[in-house]
């Protein structure tokens, strides 16, 4: 028998059968992990069963790469945020992402850490945009889409970076991108570190990045559309700012 | 094997197919009606068959009716000015058990879901938004489930239907009756006190 016990973010939850749950799992040490869930399918286990919940979750299999059982505890719900409809946008846009775009049983402990502390931080509207930008420039990242913002990829400056090259990912600076400026992604300050992030920042980070998840990732994860949250987010965003 | 066993075969092939039944109960469920064939079987094979043949969707609503109004639909006394908004025909059943709603519903038919690609366009919102003006809506009412996707669904509606500058109000949302606190989740503890009210 395999047994393994950790805490984790619920990514997603479909009925199986007349009374069962299967769910998927985010944890530090196994990454995106689906097992069944007893019972998951009925009203009593349906309040803790909610994506962007910390549970605990103990998996059970006979061998390795079977489906197994999760049995779950709570550890702190976020249905705090259902009331807010901008945070439940993004914890709705972390969850769909994640099950989306990781593959499973990889552990990306750092970008756990990175999607606990926003899913965390969702009812201060002042810095978990922000963060959310930040996650989905790390998803990129451990995926390995990562954007290349420590140079211009024409200069070589590190001053007065601008742009991003949609086709390269790679940072190209004022000077450098001239008349083709209109044909790039702008590089919004706040994703070098420069300041808080102003609202019109915060929308062209969201434009590059999910230039990049449409361009690079949804083609290598077989073409699927990136999911409707995300979309849904980014258009109240812009509706709120 | 004869036809008759075949027969009853497929019966209980399709019989465990129904919620909440599985091959034992629906072996058990069609032995029954065998055995109370005349009272049982034959009246209820009868109305499926016209049920089958004349069931459909409210054409204003989404109930499921006999006639291509729902009977709420067609009453005028219903027509108040109140809107409910439920996912599901289920829930509006459930409403009408309470018999304390006196307005019409809106079935929407599912709710936003990253998970199953279910958007908008999937759902019945544009023609809950095209009802406010003809039927002189007042408020409309949000009885979706206090779900991720539930609560996604009612703050899409919200945003709908906020420009015709009609009231809008959701269901409550806390402890049950017969509930006690110690048995909720930390979420529900947490909406009944930010809903609490003078006592």
């Amino acid at each position: 028998m395999i047994a393994w016990q950790e805490e984790g973010v619920l990514l997603s939850v479909r009925k199986h059968g007349e009374s069962s749950a299967i769910v998927e799992a985010f944890t530090r040490s196994h990454g995106r992990h689906a097992g069944v869930v007893r019972g998951g399918g009925g009203r009593r286990m349906a309040p803790l069963l909610q994506p962007g919940g910390q549970l605990s979750f103990s998996w059970r299999a006979r061998l390795e790469d079977h489906l197994g059982a999760f049995t779950i505890e709570p550890v702190r719900s976020r249905s705090a945020h259902f009331a807010d409809p901008l945070a439940l946008a993004g914890l709705s846009a972390v969850t769909s992402l994640l099950a989306f775009a990781l593959p499973e049983r990889e552990p990306h402990p750092g970008l756990y850490t990175r999607s606990v502390a926003l899913l965390d931080m969702l009812g201060d509207e002042d810095v978990w945009p922000l963060a959310y930008l930040v996650f989905e420039m790390a998803l990129l990242e451990e995926l390995g889409f990562g954007l290349d913002l420590s140079r211009c990829t024409l200069s070589g400056d590190r001053e007065n970076l601008a742009f991003v090259s949609p086709r390269t990912g790679r940072a190209v600076s004022r000077e450098a991108a001239g008349d083709w400026a209109d044909r790039l992604l702008p590089l919004p300050p706040c994703l070098l570190g420069q300041g808080p992030a102003t609202a019109g920042e915060l929308l062209d980070g969201l434009r590059l990045t999910g230039h990049f998840l449409d361009t690079r990732l949804a083609p290598a994860l077989g073409d699927r559309p990136i999911p409707g949250a995300r979309t849904r987010l980014v258009e109240r965003m812009r509706r709120r700012f | 094997m004869s036809d008759a066993a075949t027969d009853i075969d497929d019966l209980i092939a399709l019989m465990a197919r129904l919620p909440g039944l599985g091959p034992r109960s629906a072996r058990r469920a069609v032995l029954h009606l065998v055995k109370k064939r005349s009272i049982l079987m034959k009246p209820l094979a009868e109305q499926m068959g016209r049920v089958a043949a004349t069931a459909r969707e409210c054409t204003l609503c989404g109930n499921i009716s006999g006639t291509e109004l729902c009977a709420i639909c067609a009453s005028e006394a219903r027509a108040n000015g109140e809107l409910c908004v439920v996912e599901d025909v289920s829930d509006l059943w459930a409403m009408e058990r309470s018999g304390i709603f006196k307005g019409r519903y809106h079935v929407l038919g599912g709710t936003l879901s990253a998970l199953d690609a279910v958007g908008p366009d999937e759902l019945r919102i544009p023609r809950l938004v095209a009802r406010l003006a003809p039927e002189g809506v007042r408020e409309v009412i949000l009885a979706l489930g206090a779900t991720v996707d539930g609560q996604t669904t009612a703050h899409y509606i919200a945003e709908q239907i906020e420009p015709h500058g009609i009231e809008l109000t959701s269901l409550a949302q806390g402890v049950p009756i017969g509930g006690e606190l110690d048995y909720l989740d930390d979420g529900t503890i947490t909406a009944a006190l930010n809903a609490r009210r003078a006592f």
